[in-house]
């Protein structure tokens, strides 16, 4: 067994989760604006309204009757990925990404039936997948068409870009790539690698698996510290927008980038994670207090506030 | 925003512990919980033994009884006598008891018990009502004579009534007495009636009161007759016989006042005796005896069924305390955040290994049938429901074939909270198709782990006792609870978690200088 001293982790400016939700969740984010994003699709109907970029919605189920009909609903949809609206750590997401015959495909390739659908939708509605089991509505948006120059990047799944947003200045950013140990999912803790990324430039700093360093992609070999993020800043600008559109002050942004549109919202956390951490190889806590002890108001716009992050959160420097 | 000041926590803090530890010593000190389950105090255990001939008519006997002896609390008292009516009287400071009978014949014995805790206070009860005046008191011819001249020695060397009781008996006991005390004690042998009558005489308020020796284990003990004087609003003790002042420890005031001690109708022949015995009793059954205004908090008074109901409510917060260490503090992993404190209180009822046994059974049967379930395609509140009936099964059964096999303790099985057991199996076996079997091990492993850890302070004698009886003690849990809400370091599991990310960095950076 070994530890390390919670001196040296506090040396290291290591948020821990005691901290993350007493200080930063707990005095940063209202009550009352949670739902905005632990309800997909609030969030995605207030995107809309904010004019920030996301999947498009198809269409919404929120009753166990529709499901029976479902099949005419998704008639002519190749591609659709189906999400509890009050999912939270991925769960119930079922990614379609095409059809065999009466068949559908999963992103893992593998087929399921319409039933299968159907029974995953039932459950999703009955609250399986929601906080503490409440109801809850499914919704049906677009697939993702991931960007060309994350090929290879990716076992299965999106790769998408996770930035924590601190009173709308994006802190720390990781890319999260999906390999065949997280089955797909982008979930660290499942064995998804993930790969922290320079807030100044958008270049990979270094990569983690399992808490461990990876120099190449387990599973396609493809070397991890060649990626750099075309449109860093749009990316950033998306992110901090996110502030202005919910209002909460501590909040991981889930950003992918697609093909034809561009950096997409997927979706928001009001109670980010802290291995994005490990990816970057240094702690959260520095960069909280530095943002902290800025003047109230001293960046108004998102623009602002990018340009100051890409100048001061260096990879050499805070 | 952050700059809110800390100081009104910490003073509700330090209020809750301050309430918390001050009512549970209040209540140590005026009730005298013990704070130590098990603990014993010594009682006199004294019986009153009451012969007599009954002579075939109806019959009363009626028996003085120590009403609030100075220095003692009575703690419980009875009377065992087949075929007879028994009841107490009280009469203003006067208690007595009453055995009754229509019909009796023959020799009969009476019994009177009561057990007595010592070693209080000795506050002779003053006479609450008016001042007592003196009794008149009339002689013959040359006892008047010779009691007035008795009394006019003892005046001369006396200042006060307590000096003139004192000089009185000194001079009645003296081994050469003159002619005036031997004259005195000719008519009246008995020096306390003597003593009494004297002071009486002189114009201060005197009665007779009678006094037991304590000693353990004696049996046919007499009543030592006692004169009792009233001076400055007191009643002060004399003993006649060797003219010592104030009550000593081991008498304890059976009858205070000139009434008998023992009336009898329908009987003759009849006598008292006095057995006793110093024994021990648990503390908190004294407690419990004793009135106070702090019993009001207390739940003895409530009817056994439901103060074992408290027992296990006051119980919980310590789990709850348990709970949240186990998590904030150390970061350990449950499923269903106070899940474990209710297996915990489970436990209690079941034994542990018992508890532990039929726990893991009833949760990996559950699993196993909601694998098949999960095919069944139901919804999600007819499923947990259908698991809340085969979880009753399942508990049913268990306990059926434990009762089979001759373990009567199976049946504890049934106290397993069924509903959150099912929601438990609900929750496993998501997590087993989500993350795989590791998770469900570690999730369901700490909270075992978490629920034993509760479970093995609960189970405590001193843990009982002390929440059962000290209620408050929950306020200083509450405080610890909130106190570690306030915690923002580091969990001891991120100790660990982190442990690989710093081994990174520094070799990366030692690789740097290289």
């Amino acid at each position: 067994m070994k530890w390390v001293s919670p001196w040296r982790l506090r040396r290291m400016g290591i948020l821990g989760m005691n901290c993350r939700n007493r200080d930063f969740i707990g005095s940063y984010n209202a009550r009352h604006l949670f739902p905005l994003v632990d309800n997909k699709l609030k969030t995605k109907l207030l995107a809309e309204e904010f004019e920030v970029a996301t999947p498009p919605l198809f269409f919404v189920v929120s009753e166990q009757h529709e499901i029976a009909t479902i099949e005419k609903k998704l008639e002519g949809l190749d591609g659709f990925a189906i999400k509890p609206a009050k999912g939270s750590g991925g769960k119930g997401i079922l990614v379609i990404i095409g059809r065999r015959g009466n068949k559908f495909i999963k992103s893992s390739g593998v087929e399921i039936s319409i039933e299968d659908i159907r029974r995953h939708m039932s459950n999703a509605l009955a609250g399986l997948y929601s906080l503490g089991g409440k109801p809850d509505v499914v919704i049906v948006e677009d697939l993702i068409q991931f960007d060309d120059s994350f090929e290879g990047y990716s076992y299965e799944g999106v790769p998408d870009i996770r930035i924590i947003v601190f009173k709308g200045y994006p802190v720390m950013a990781m890319l999260r790539l999906a390999t065949r140990a997280s089955d797909g999912k982008a979930n660290l803790h499942q064995g998804a690698v993930g790969v922290g990324l320079d807030i100044a430039t958008g270049c990979a700093l270094r990569a983690v698996q399992f808490s461990q360093p990876v120099t190449h992609h387990p599973d396609t070999k493809r070397p991890l510290s060649e990626i750099q993020i075309a449109n860093w800043r749009d990316m950033l600008l998306l992110a901090s927008r996110c502030f202005e559109m919910t209002g909460l002050g501590y909040i991981g942004t889930d950003i992918v980038l697609d093909r034809t549109r561009g950096a997409q919202l997927l979706e928001l956390n009001a109670r980010p994670g802290l291995s994005i951490q490990v990816a970057n190889g240094r702690g959260l806590l520095p960069r909280l207090r530095h943002i902290e002890s800025l003047k109230p108001r001293a960046h108004r716009t998102p623009e602002q506030r990018v340009d100051y992050v890409m100048k001061t959160f260096t990879a050499d420097g805070m | 925003m952050k700059a809110r000041s800390r100081a009104p926590f910490y003073s509700i803090i330090i209020a809750l512990m301050l309430i918390g530890l001050g009512t549970a010593w209040m209540r140590h000190v005026t009730m005298e919980i013990p704070f130590f389950a098990g603990e014993q105090r010594p009682v006199w255990l004294i019986e009153a033994r009451v012969d007599f001939y009954a002579t075939g008519s109806e019959v009363t006997i009626n028996l003085a009884l120590p009403q609030d002896p100075p220095g003692f609390r009575t703690f419980t008292e009875q009377a065992a006598s087949p075929g007879y009516g028994w009841s107490v009287i009280e009469e203003g400071d006067i208690r007595r008891g009453e055995w009754t009978k229509r019909t009796a014949s023959g020799p009969q014995t009476l019994y009177y018990k009561a057990q007595f805790v010592g070693g209080l206070d000795k506050e002779m009860s003053a006479a609450s009502e008016a001042v007592p005046a003196a009794k008149p008191v009339e002689w013959d011819g040359p006892q008047a004579t010779a009691s007035t001249q008795l009394l006019a020695q003892a005046l001369s060397t006396s200042s006060n009534s307590r000096s003139l009781a004192r000089e009185l008996s000194k001079l009645l006991n003296d081994a050469a007495r003159d002619q005036n005390a031997s004259l005195m004690l000719t008519v009246e042998p008995d020096k306390s009636v003597l003593l009494e009558k004297l002071l009486n005489q002189a114009g201060i308020p005197a009665r007779r009161a009678l006094g037991l020796y304590l000693e353990d284990a004696r049996r046919h003990q007499p009543l030592t007759r006692m004169v009792e004087v009233y001076d400055e609003g007191e009643w002060v003790l004399f003993n006649p016989y060797t003219g010592a002042q104030g009550l000593p420890d081991n008498v304890l005031l059976w009858h205070r006042g000139d009434t008998a001690l023992l009336d009898v109708i329908g009987g003759r022949n009849s006598r008292v005796g006095f057995s006793m015995i110093y024994q021990t009793v648990p503390a908190l059954e004294l407690a419990q005896a004793n009135d106070s205004i702090f019993s009001i908090i207390g739940v003895h008074l409530l009817p056994i069924e439901e103060q074992g109901m408290f027992k296990l409510l006051f119980l919980l917060p310590l789990g709850a305390l348990v709970v949240v260490f186990m998590r904030v503090i150390v970061g350990l992993k449950t499923s269903g955040t106070f899940m474990p404190i209710l297996i915990a209180v489970a436990f209690l009822q079941t034994s542990l290994y018992l508890g532990l046994i039929g726990f893991v059974s009833v949760v990996s049967f559950g699993l196993v049938l909601r694998t098949y379930l999960s095919r069944l395609n139901l919804l999600l509140i007819a499923r947990i429901a259908t698991l809340v009936v085969l979880v009753i099964f399942i508990i049913s059964i268990l306990s059926l074939v434990g009762y089979q096999m001759g373990l009567n303790t199976g049946m504890t099985i049934t106290f397993f909270p069924m509903i959150i057991i099912a929601w438990t199996i609900e929750r496993m076996s998501i997590l087993w198709e989500e993350e795989g079997p590791r998770e469900v091990l570690i999730q369901g492993g700490g909270s075992l782990l978490v629920a034993v850890m509760a479970f093995s302070l609960m189970q405590l004698p001193v843990v009982g006792h002390l929440t059962f009886n000290f209620p408050e003690i929950n306020l200083v849990f509450l405080a610890l609870i909130m106190l570690m809400g306030q915690y923002t370091g580091y969990k001891i599991s991120e100790l660990r978690r982190f442990r690989a990310m710093i081994d990174n960095v520094t070799s990366e950076k030692a690789g740097d200088i290289k």
